[in-house]
C-alpha cells in the first residue's frame, strides 16, 4: 500500500519536472518560458522529496528531517531567482509576445 | 517492485528534462534564457538526486542536493544581478 503511495508520488514529481522542462524547451518568449519550469519543477522537486521524506521515515523508524531542509530552501528561493530573472529581462527590454499596456490602451482610446 | 518501476520511468523523464535543458542552454536567444536553463538545470539536478537516494536507500545524498540547490540559488542571483546593475558586489 505504502509503495503504491510512493509510487504515485514519484511518478507525479517526475511528470511535473519533465512538463516544466518541456514548456521551458518549446514556449515562444522568454517569458512564457520563465513561467513553464519555475512552478511545475518546483512542485515536481517537491512532491518526490515527500515521496522520499515518506520512505526514510518509514524505512529507518525515526522521522526523516533532511528533506523537509532541501524543500523549505527551494520553496523560499523559487520565487526569489524567479522575480530577478523578470526583473533582468524587463531590464534587457527582450520582445514579448503581449502587448505593451500602455499602447494597447491608447489605442482601445482612439 | 512497484517502486523500482516507477523509479525507473521518474529517472527516465528526469534525465530527458534534463536533456531540454540543455538543449535550451545552448540555443537559448538572449542571455536570461540561457540563465533560467541553468538554475532549471540544477533544480532538475536535486530532484535526480533524490530519486538516486531512494535507489540506493542512502539518506547520505540530501547533504549533496542541499548544496546544489545553494549554489544553483547563489549562481543565478549572481547572474541577475550582473545582467541588471553590471556588477555583482557593489
Amino acid at each position: 500500500m505504502l509503495d503504491y503511495l510512493l509510487a504515485f508520488l514519484i511518478l507525479l514529481g517526475a511528470g511535473f519536472t519533465f512538463i516544466g522542462s518541456l514548456g521551458l524547451a518549446r514556449l515562444p518568449d522568454f517569458y512564457t518560458r520563465l513561467h513553464g519550469p519555475t512552478k511545475a519543477t518546483t512542485l515536481g522537486v517537491g512532491a518526490m522529496l515527500v515521496a522520499s521524506a515518506i520512505h526514510f521515515s518509514v524505512g529507518e523508524g525515526g522521522p526523516s528531517l533532511h528533506e523537509l531542509l532541501v524543500t523549505l530552501f527551494l520553496f523560499i528561493t523559487a520565487p526569489v531567482s524567479a522575480h530577478l530573472l523578470s526583473k533582468a529581462g524587463l531590464h534587457l527590454r527582450l520582445r514579448s509576445r503581449a502587448p505593451a499596456p500602455g499602447k494597447a490602451s491608447g489605442e482601445q482610446r482612439d | 517492485m512497484i517502486l523500482d518501476t516507477a523509479l525507473g520511468i521518474a529517472f527516465v523523464l528526469v534525465a530527458a528534462a534534463l536533456g531540454l535543458n540543455f538543449w535550451r542552454l545552448l540555443r537559448g536567444p538572449d542571455i536570461p534564457d540561457r540563465i533560467v536553463a541553468l538554475d532549471t538545470l540544477y533544480v532538475n539536478t536535486v530532484a535526480l538526486l533524490v530519486l538516486l537516494g531512494i535507489h540506493l536507500g542512502s539518506a547520505l545524498y540530501f547533504e549533496a542536493a542541499l548544496l546544489i540547490a545553494l549554489m544553483g540559488f547563489v549562481g543565478t542571483v549572481a547572474l541577475c544581478k550582473y545582467l541588471l546593475r553590471g556588477d555583482i558586489i557593489e
